[in-house]
């Protein structure tokens, strides 16, 4: 079926799979596959995308449901080839290591501090709960996001 | 000393990653984001049993289904029909018996992702259930699983009994020496899972020429390569093994997963196939961390010291063998910890079950022994009332000491320094109530506002070594292209997985060659030889000493030349090891083990021991780790391996009925959160290692052996119960 | 497999009385965890989300009509967290942000799991389900309405168009064990209310039984209710806890929310 999405600012179409993902419909018809599927059950957040300015799983969304939506991914946050903050502030901050869980927290993130600009370390750790890393143990990516808040 | 709870003004300062980039802009191609022009999906078929055999597989409905290309089975298999990482006992695709839950048992490619499940779903496959081995207690006494003797003659101590995957014993000095007090107890390690982020993925092309090009998150491309040929009847060259992205590690891509499944295919249907698991299948995809089952009684005189340590470790390999037999090694030689026992007798022995697989995990047998051998310390501290800090100071195992194994320890190894420095860290004070829920255990669950928690301060020290043992021959390849100008190419196999070794292996380059302008080509196995694994915390070591050493000889060739261009590949080696012997466990030549780390770990908790739920409130850990290259990567090591290991120690395990996997997803089986992981403070005990280049040692192991011992040792604090098993249940600690 | 997508509720019930066997789908929480996992393949996918009746709530003389479109998110903060703190508090521990905000109150009943966050705080608010169909529409209890371990009283022309709700006001509270501190499914829940104006308490159990279960009793019988709260559960060992822990953690639950509701 034809799907009609705007993403990243542009006007996209897709033939998908009635049963699949806005995640799948992502990655493999609209070739953007910076938003990960790690889990595919809304556990781990690699996934996360903005749907109408929204932070969701885009594994838990059915492409179809993305229809005359907008979406944004982690690959939509550069602006003008220049890194977004949150994106400088995890490359600087350490907060990188495999990096399969970087682009769902960049754009969890980015919604925290679009909401909450200054957030304390228990707003931080609740925001972001939802996305797991494997890697890091989170220290580094606390210190990311502090640093993406102050500059 | 570097202390980092918070580390904004060295982020501030720090290098990024050269992958940094890519990763945060969502431009890293991981090998499930690969695509290739007319390419198909590749699907497999797995078996719904732990222990069956197979009747009859039945294709022909799938292979008329809409878009579907190929359905292969065990007969497709063109060349060697097993592979394995030591003992090639796993079948590509079952024939006539399936072992394991999820074991592969046809394979198929289609069109499109959704064709290909449906395919797969319609191979009818008939099977006539056995009765599974899942206890490994009893694996000796029942039928075989795999044919006798697949992995004897290894110079493994002799052992008949049905399904001994490796049997050994470490035995040194006497162990009827006279003590004054004995302690004992029988421990418990469930089963973990690597859970790293990227599920297994692969596309595999084939060159028009018979031959075939792999692209794969792996460890390893050289070995993948030399098990993938034979079993697809091709030489080792018509086989190119090419690094795509890895999300994580951790050991469980040592194991082949798609590689061969997905090769076939390929060269079957003459198109790129990609095959990439869901969470699901990943769980059967790899293999796992051991079980264990420990019985460990220690004994020592009043003063503290320890006379003798008796262990019988029994580890339960599961279906394949994979590296079991190297993991019991590595179990038993460091069983004990970084302590000076004279006289000890450690007996292991980890065997065949209809289990799901194990294999290499990050700690690699330490972690299991760890969890053991620390709960004894403190048992031993309580009995004897001396401080447990002081206890392990008093047994501590430094340079001029013998392992049990034997081997003089000649490198480094500032066993005592850790422990004091850990010992030294401040603890936080108690917070004061009320507060936010989420610093509470149970956290966002709302269940105490401070009822029934109870504070607890543990500690540990873990204990391990670096590199290959046992007479591995161990090696790493690099090759460097120097031009007129002085520009460099630097080839280096090596996998990068999440750690960090290319921006070693860069910084080395940078550093010999006195230039910035450094390209580094990675990752294939038709450009370079092989750089080993990345695993036994030994890629920093071996990438930094075979750049060093291609690099240095590169410049010097140059210079013999009167300049141009140069192109020089070396190989590096570290110390030789030799064999254990079979019969007794001691080291047949000066070492056996390269080098060793250890790790301190301090560990406050609250426990609400009403409910059984814990919070992690504070970490503080010193760790050996050599000439810190990159401290922030170091540190990053540390907290990524605590977490890993606090994972044990509170909720991860993978659960089985009848050997098949209960929970194979994330919504039950439970990684640590954002919210459960608390600050770790890690203070770098920088000692060079005499034997490496640059003096560095790796670090991504000893984190993760320590926690869970330090964690539940803070539990035993917080509840005074036993708790011998990992993961801590809620059960356990209400005394259910 | 075909995805309906209607925009209004009359267009909603016609499409599923002509198709019954049309799966609703809101915010994909449950469903597409089915599908990612091939555990599911409906023939027809009814997508709600642009349905805009199913959005939003409405109050009318103290009584609250939660369209059944409402993600917890939208129960965290605001009015209705106010008038139901209960649901709030259990609104918090549903997942992780971005599952709140698509995971709606309409789903968690649709999906009838006993391990359903929202249900303990509705049940003990004596909420009821408004269903509906191109025959109309009806009212049930949620207690009638939860039939079975994932099942409901929806007939099969039937669409959840919304709860509703009249705010007891009264001291009240949600607990949920699990083994991490965050994202987790309850191994057993409790919402409890102390309910001082009808001289009753209400705790409602979720993961402890078949259903959500709903324990009444009168207010001067406080001393044995956290006893008769894990009496009354029916847990079960499975592979997030055992039943002894259940019942167990059940009575400890219940003892600390009467603490903390008759403070």
């Amino acid at each position: 079926m034809k799907i009609a999405l705007t993403v990243n600012g542009e006007a996209r179409e897709a033939d998908v799979w009635a049963g699949e993902s806005l995640l799948t419909a992502l990655r493999d018809r609209l070739e953007l596959p910076g938003s990960k599927n790690a889990c595919e059950q809304g556990e781990c957040g690699s996934c996360s995308v903005l749907l109408d300015g929204v932070p969701v799983c885009s594994c838990l969304v059915l492409a179809a449901q993305a229809d005359g939506h907008e979406i944004v991914t982690v690959e939509g946050l550069a602006r003008d080839g220049d890194l977004h903050p949150v994106q400088a502030a995890f490359a600087d901050a350490g907060a990188v290591q495999c990096g399969f869980c970087t682009p769902g927290l960049i754009v969890a993130t980015d919604d925290l501090l679009r909401r909450s600009p200054d957030p304390t370390d228990d707003e931080i750790r609740e925001a972001l709960s939802g996305n797991l890393c494997r890697c890091t143990g989170y220290a580094k990516i606390l210190d990311a996001v502090r640093l993406a808040a102050a500059r | 000393m570097t202390t980092a709870a918070l580390s904004h003004g060295r982020a501030e300062t720090a290098t990024r990653r050269h992958d940094a980039v890519p990763k945060v802009r969502g431009e890293f191609a991981y090998a499930n984001d690969l695509r290739a022009a007319g390419m198909l999906w590749g699907h497999t078929v797995r078996s719904p049993h732990a222990h069956a055999r197979v009747v009859s597989i039945d294709t022909s409905e799938a292979a008329r289904m809409p878009g579907v290309h190929a359905v292969l089975t065990h007969d497709d298999v063109p060349g060697r029909k097993t592979y394995g990482l030591d003992f090639p006992d796993q079948p590509v695709l079952a024939s006539d018996r399936v072992r394991y839950f999820g074991e592969a048992v046809a394979i198929v490619a289609a069109e499109e992702p959704e064709q290909a499940r449906r395919a797969a779903e319609a191979v009818r496959v008939e099977y006539e259930v056995l009765q599974p081995i899942v206890d490994p207690e009893r694996a000796t006494e029942s039928e075989p699983l795999h044919p006798p003797g697949t992995t004897a003659r290894h110079g493994f101590r002799e052992d008949p009994r049905p399904n001994v995957v490796r049997a050994m014993v470490v035995t040194r000095g006497d162990i009827e020496a006279p003590a004054d007090v004995t302690v004992s107890g029988v421990y418990e390690v469930g089963q973990q899972d690597q859970a790293f982020l990227g599920p297994e993925s692969g596309l595999a092309l084939p060159d028009g020429e018979g031959g075939v090009d792999i692209h794969v998150a792996t460890q390893w491309t050289h070995v993948d390569r030399d098990q993938v040929a034979p079993c697809l009847a091709l030489e080792p060259e018509q086989v190119r093994v090419h690094l795509a992205g890895v999300g994580g590690a951790f050991g469980g891509r040592e194991d082949l997963s798609m590689q061969i499944h997905a090769a076939l295919l390929a060269l079957r249907t003459g198109r790129p196939v990609k095959m990439a698991y869901n969470r699901q299948e990943s769980f059967v995809g790899h293999i796992h961390r051991h079980p264990a089952r420990i019985w460990a009684e220690h004994r020592a005189t009043k003063a503290g010291q320890l006379v003798s340590v008796r262990m019988r470790i029994l580890l339960d390999g599961g279906a394949y063998a994979s590296s079991s037999e190297a993991v019991l090694s590595n179990a038993c030689s460091f069983a004990i910890g970084p302590y000076a026992v004279e006289n000890v007798e450690i007996d292991g022995l980890v065997v065949y079950t209809n289990n799901p697989p194990c294999g290499a995990m990050r700690g690699f047998g330490a972690v299991q022994t760890c969890f053991a051998a620390e709960a004894q310390m403190d048992r031993l501290a309580a009995g004897l009332g001396i401080d447990p800090v002081e206890l392990r100071l008093l047994n501590a195992l430094e340079p001029g000491g013998r392992l049990a194994t034997g081997q003089v320890i000649t490198g480094s190894l500032p066993t005592r320094e850790v422990i004091r420095r850990a010992a030294a860290l401040p603890i936080p004070e108690p917070e004061e109530l009320p507060r936010d829920v989420l610093r509470l255990p149970g956290g966002a669950g709302n269940t105490t506002r401070g009822e029934g928690v109870r504070r607890g301060v543990g500690f540990a020290v873990g204990f391990k070594n670096l590199c290959y043992s046992e007479g591995f021959d161990d090696y790493c390849t690099a090759r460097v292209r120097l031009s007129a100008d002085g520009a460099a190419e630097v080839y280096c196999a090596s996998a990068e997985v999440g750690q960090g070794v290319h921006d070693v292996i860069l910084g080395v380059a940078r550093r010999e060659l006195g230039t910035d302008d450094v390209e580094l080509v990675t990752g294939s196995t038709a450009d370079v030889g092989s750089a080993g694994s990345t695993s036994a915390s030994r890629m920093t070591w071996m990438a930094a000493g075979a750049v060093q050493l291609a690099c240095r000889d590169a410049l010097e060739e140059q210079e013999r030349a009167g300049g141009g261009e140069v192109d020089v590949e070396r190989v590096y080696r570290h110390p030789r090891t030799f064999p254990l012997d079979p019969e007794t466990g001691q080291t047949t030549g000066e070492r056996s083990h390269v080098a060793f780390a250890v790790a301190a770990m301090r560990v406050v908790v609250e426990v609400d021991v009403e409910l059984g739920l814990t919070r992690v409130v504070w970490i503080g850990t010193a760790q050996d780790v050599g000439n810190a290259l990159n401290p922030v990567a170091v540190e990053g090591q540390i907290e990524g391996g605590t977490a890993q290991g606090l994972g044990l120690a509170l909720m991860e395990e993978i659960q089985t009925r009848d050997g098949a996997i209960l929970n194979p997803n994330f919504t039950d089986y439970l990684m640590p959160t954002f919210l459960d992981m608390p600050p770790v403070v890690s203070d770098l005990v920088e000692e060079p290692e005499p034997d490496a280049p640059y003096g560095v040692k790796g670090v991504g192991e000893p984190p993760t052996v320590v926690s869970t011992a330090a964690i539940v040792s803070a539990l035993r604090d917080a509840t005074g119960r036993e708790l011998a098993r990992v993961p801590v249940r809620p059960d356990d600690v209400v005394g259910l | 497999m075909d995805v309906l997508t209607p925009r209004t509720l009359e267009e909603a019930l016609t499409l599923k009385a002509v198709r019954p066997e049309a799966v609703p789908i809101q915010g994909g929480t449950d469903l597409m965890v089915s599908l990612n996992f091939d555990h599911l393949r409906p023939e027809v996918i009814l997508n709600l989300n642009e349905v805009a009746e199913l959005r939003g709530w409405s109050r009318e003389n103290g009584v609250l009509r939660l369209g059944a479109g409402l993600t917890y998110t939208e129960l965290l903060h605001g009015e209705v967290a106010e008038a139901l703190p209960v649901l709030a508090e259990a609104s918090r521990t549903v997942g992780s942000p971005q599952i709140r905000n698509r995971g709606t109150i309409g789903g968690n009943l649709g999906t009838a799991s006993p391990a359903g966050d929202a249900l303990p705080p509705l049940l003990v608010e004596e909420a009821e389900v408004e269903l509906a169909s191109t025959r109309g529409t009806r009212r049930v209890s949620l207690g009638e309405f939860l039939v079975g371990p994932k099942q409901n009283a929806l007939s099969q022309d039937e669409l959840i168009a919304a709860v509703v709700v009249a705010p007891s006001r009264q001291p009240q509270t949600f607990m949920k064990v699990g083994p991490r501190n965050a994202m987790v499914i309850s191994v057993c829940s409790l919402a409890l209310v102390a309910d001082r104006e009808h001289g009753e308490l209400r705790a409602a159990y979720g993961s402890s039984g078949p259903v959500v279960g709903l324990v009444r009793a009168p207010l001067d019988e406080v001393g044995s209710f956290a006893e008769r709260v894990a009496a009354a559960a029916s847990p079960i060992d499975d592979v997030r806890g055992s039943a002894a822990y259940r019942r167990h953690a059940l009575g400890v639950l219940a003892a600390r929310a009467l603490e903390r509701c008759l403070a």
